[in-house]
């Protein structure tokens, strides 16, 4: 008989310019990260809308992950710097209702940075396996 | 008890509308019950003389009524703000929102307003009248006769915790203008930290149980005078989450962190959303957590206290924390 083991689903959204790049140099590298991890592409961090967050999680993410270029190194010159505002917030209010934090995370990744970003989706993944599946934040709807 | 009466206010509108200084008047009309007071415009001294009032109940803010009122006429408007109204009058000139021209503002002294849900969770139904004596309330009911209350037990959140007595904005005043700002307002963040004390799980079934009363009834949104999109995403049918009372436990969470996001940096802690919330939910504490981390990690901010103020979200600084540390910092 084989046991099913849940795998987590992990949405990941890269920056056009460092982090999906540097998803690339992982892939050119033939670095192991999990195929859990699906990637979204943005033109900047700072295209990912808070809903973007919440609606990964509605339908069925258990951790959401946002890569950006490092701080100053943003190809629009300041985008990157308006996210960490934005999701240290987001993220604040989701741990105040209760939503595990450690479903979320900002990590910035450059696209020289390929080691960097197996690194860190191994752990995220691993971090996020640990937790379960996303309980707090579901839509029945979307589970049918 | 407010230290303005209503014949004064009423005088001085009279005045200002027989010298064609304003056309109409923005003020509070009394409702079917006494502490019903809703919002009207009034367009003559002896309409004002029939309905106007100005009591313990007139916690509504005009602010938001500007925007569509003063686009209404080429005349001025006349209206009356109490002091942390006039922070919302003043974000939303920041917002250009509306012509201040077109606008003159009464500021008008404010003891604290009541909340007629406190009263009756503590005096039952059938309220039929309310007198002052010191500190304490006299409330005189239909069934169980005149019942005695502490007035600060009656208190809207909001005016327990008063952010300051003095108007930011104004064309003049009536009644003394109080410069000190409140002691209490220090204790604004109390409910925000005692949630932050509760373990992740507690504070998920604290909310749970509140946010799950919603009947998306959007008044929240309807009144904040900080929400005056002319095109809302809660109103977008393409959006998914524009459903009314149909909404599972998901949707109501994603409202309500959405709404308490789209404010956040703007909102004057009116306290309004939870004042015209019908299921009694404390929106406010969504709206102060945001405001407690903006203060405690891009400095202290407070919305509308000068016109121009940039919102810390739309700026930003190269010393920032990232999200990780910014998170972990606060719980130190």
């Amino acid at each position: 008989m084989q046991i099913k083991v849940r795998k987590p689903l992990i949405v990941a959204f890269c920056c056009n310019w460092c982090s999906y790049a540097g998803a690339d140099l992982a892939g050119s590298n033939r670095l192991n990260y999990p195929a859990d991890v699906k990637i979204i592409r943005v033109p900047c961090s700072c295209r990912v809308n808070p809903t973007f967050v919440l609606r990964a999680f509605q339908r069925g993410a258990d951790g959401v992950i946002i890569c950006g270029c490092h701080p100053g190194d943003c190809h629009y010159t300041s985008g990157n710097y308006y996210t960490r505002r934005r999701m240290t917030l987001l993220f604040s209010m989701l741990d105040y209702l209760g939503i595990e934090r450690e479903r979320t995370r900002v990590e910035w990744v450059s696209a020289a940075e390929g080691a960097k970003f197996a690194a860190t989706m191994n752990e995220f993944a691993e971090q996020v396996a640990a937790l379960g599946e996303n309980r707090r934040l579901e839509d029945l709807r979307c589970k049918k | 008890m407010q230290k303005v009466t209503r014949d004064i206010l009423i005088d001085r509108a009279a005045e200002l509308l027989a010298s064609g200084m304003v056309n109409r008047v923005l003020g509070w009309r009394s409702g079917e019950f006494f502490y019903d007071v809703v919002p009207a415009v009034f367009r003559s001294e002896a309409d004002m003389r029939d309905g106007f009032v100005f009591d313990d109940f007139c916690g509504c803010n005009f602010s938001k009524y500007l925007v569509k009122e003063s686009a209404r006429s080429d005349g001025r408007i006349l209206v009356f703000l109490k002091p942390c109204d006039t922070y919302s009058y003043n974000q939303l000139l920041t917002e250009h929102r509306f012509d201040a021209e077109k606008t003159y503002v009464i500021g008008v002294p404010c003891d604290g307003m009541l909340d007629i849900g406190r009263i009756k969770e503590r005096v039952g139904e059938g309220v039929i009248g309310i007198e002052a004596e010191g500190d304490e309330l006299i409330v005189k009911t239909l069934y169980d006769g005149d019942k005695r209350m502490k007035r600060e037990d009656a208190l809207p959140d909001r005016c327990r915790h008063c952010k300051g007595k003095k108007h930011v904005a104004f064309d003049e005043l009536i009644g003394e203008e109080c410069e000190e700002n409140d002691e209490n307002a220090s204790g604004r963040f109390e409910g925000v930290a005692e949630l932050e004390a509760m373990t992740s799980e507690q504070r998920y079934f604290f909310w749970q149980n509140e946010l799950s009363r919603c009947i998306r009834c959007n008044a929240c949104r309807d009144v904040c005078p900080a929400c005056t999109c002319e095109k809302c995403v809660f109103d977008n049918p393409k959006s998914g989450v524009e459903n009314k009372a149909a909404s599972d436990s998901f949707e109501e969470k994603l409202f309500h962190i959405i709404r308490a996001f789209h404010v956040a940096g703007r909102c004057t802690d009116c306290g309004e959303c939870s004042r015209v919330c019908p299921q009694h939910i404390p929106l406010h504490l969504l709206n102060r957590k945001f405001i407690s981390d903006i203060n405690g990690l891009y400095g202290e901010y407070q919305a509308g206290e000068t016109v121009g103020s940039r919102s810390p979200m739309v700026d930003y600084s190269r010393a920032d924390l990232d999200p990780s540390e910014a998170i972990g910092k606060r719980e130190e």
